[in-house]
């Protein structure tokens, strides 16, 4: 059924009696051509853009609780394309495109809400770096405005401008990024794929990998065994648990991101604002909760719940940049298993195993690139060649040098 | 997090840099002949387990001490800590 506002005058009529579940929950069957495992916003985005743009109808996809349940139900839903390098930046830009679109594309109500996202500097040096990452930004065709401080007074009078150590200079504003609704977001594209005919598995964990003569040859999972020729994994957070079932081992470590928001209150942040000095991010949810985060954890895990010391200095560098919010209350704070890798950068590729394909280490950057690495993995396993926009996003890429290191941190995930 | 320093006692994590797994101590031969694949194994790849990890720990504000703490990724309890030094020196490193 397609959405619509007479379809919503309607229901109003007949009580709201004629909805039906927005997803077929199915049971899977014996064969594939392919299986997508995770059913979060990438696994999903992946099955739909197969069936939509690839042509390839017979897809499952296998989540092993219940879909949408891991990292694109516990991000902080920000959308945006300002990333410096050539590898990065048209893949992100893009990303930002579909989302442009997204909603009327799904005919399912993403929120895309296209706010502007604010990167404050508070030195020189940082203006000069961000001068040069906005022009970057420009040259790939995507928008970037460079604000000195009155610029940002304007549209955020409430900062602390006059912080004796870090004053803010000014900031770089991509009006075009902003928020998404994320839980919208797995449930557009699960609509979207399960109308185009595809199998949406729930609590269906997969425990094995059948390999024949070294290739992939199928999945066992906790519902019984499952054939394809192709098999995508976008499990990001758990990449290495389940590649360890092909006996891979991944330049991937797992850490926990935290993330905050706060009671509801009137409107007052106008898009998504990011203090250049520390690390802290924050904007307004529709309902008015400030939703905010900050730094990984910084060690090795997989408990989805972090330590009280980040939430400290994610609190600090809050009160840091707005001593205003020091009165509001946090409602809630979670945490999410993100894949780190050592570079800082993703992983859409092949793998050592023949049908076995990989999408993940986005470190806590996965949210934004939902549609594009959706899209790009599509093209990777319909035709088993990497899309251009995600070339240089290769699982080999640590062996021959060619790293994509946006924070010049080197072979140190914890730092990305 | 409470590390239980070996020589120092129980210490906040906050106090300690993590550097990450602690196969880090065993670095390969850079004169071997498959050395170039050695190094890109040792640098950039990780077992990554959920579940019982052993990790380098740096008390860079304390003794400035390695330690190699092993600890649970999946609850965070921590049950073992040993001095870097102790376990490089049984794996046949000179310190």
């Amino acid at each position: 059924m397609a959405y619509s506002a007479f379809r919503i005058a309607l229901e109003a009529i007949r009580g709201h009696a004629g909805w039906s579940p927005v997803w077929r929950d199915a049971t899977p069957r014996a064969e594939y051509d392919v299986i997508v495992i995770g059913g979060g916003g990438h696994g999903l985005a992946t099955a739909y853009y197969l069936a939509k743009a690839f042509g390839v109808a017979r897809v499952a996809v296998l989540e092993k609780g219940w879909l949408g349940g891991g990292n694109v139900g516990r991000n902080t839903t920000i959308i945006r394309s300002n990333y410096l390098l050539d590898a990065n930046e048209p893949f992100y830009e893009f990303s930002l495109k579909l989302w442009e679109g997204l909603s009327r594309e799904l005919n399912y109500n993403a929120m895309v809400s296209q706010r502007g996202v604010l990167n404050l500097y508070h030195s020189d040096a940082q203006r000069d770096a961000f001068v040069r990452r906005g022009n970057a930004m420009l040259l790939h065709g995507a928008d970037a405005e460079l604000l000195d401080t009155e610029g940002v007074r304007e549209l955020a009078p409430f900062l602390n401008f006059e912080n004796a150590r870090f004053p803010v200079k000014g900031g770089l504003l991509q009006r075009r990024g902003g928020t998404a609704r994320h839980d919208a977001v797995a449930w557009g594209y699960a609509r979207g794929a399960s109308r185009l005919g595809i199998d949406i598995v729930q609590n269906c964990e997969v425990t094995g990998f059948r390999l024949k003569e070294g290739r992939c040859v199928g999945v066992e999972t906790t519902r019984g065994p499952i054939a394809a020729r192709t098999v995508g994994c976008a499990v990001a957070g758990s990449s290495s648990r389940l590649m360890g079932l092909a006996g891979l081992r991944l330049p991937l470590e797992s850490h926990v991101l935290q993330a905050f928001v706060t009671e509801g209150l009137k409107p007052c942040v106008p898009g998504v604002i990011t203090f250049g000095a520390g690390h802290f991010y924050v904007s307004q949810s529709d309902k008015g909760g400030l939703v905010f985060g900050g730094d990984i954890d910084g060690y090795n895990s997989y408990a989805q719940r972090g330590n009280l010391p980040v939430v400290e200095d994610v609190c600090e560098g809050g009160m840091a940049l707005m001593p205003m919010i020091g009165r509001a209350k946090v409602l809630r704070m979670w945490g999410g298993n993100v894949d780190m890798s050592m570079d800082g950068s993703p992983i859409i590729d092949r793998t050592p195993v023949d049908g076995l394909f990989l999408n993940g280490g986005w470190c806590y950057g996965g949210f934004k690139a939902t549609p594009a690495s959706g899209w790009c993995f599509a093209h990777l396993l319909a035709t088993g060649e990497p899309h251009p926009l995600a070339a240089r996003y290769r699982l080999g890429r640590f062996l021959t040098g060619d790293l994509i290191d946006e924070k010049g941190m080197g072979a140190q995930p914890n730092l990305h | 997090m409470i590390i239980e320093h070996p020589l120092l006692g129980p210490r906040d994590a906050q106090e300690f840099v993590y550097l990450g797994d602690a196969s880090l101590i065993d670095r390969p031969d850079g004169m071997a002949e498959d050395s170039v694949e050695c190094f890109h194994d040792y640098l950039y790849l990780r077992s990554n387990p959920a579940g019982l990890h052993r990790e380098l720990w740096f008390h860079e504000g304390g003794d400035r001490s390695w330690l190699v703490v092993t600890r649970d990724t999946v609850t965070h309890e921590i049950v073992k800590v040993e001095l870097a030094a102790d376990v490089a020196r049984q794996r046949g490193r000179c310190r």
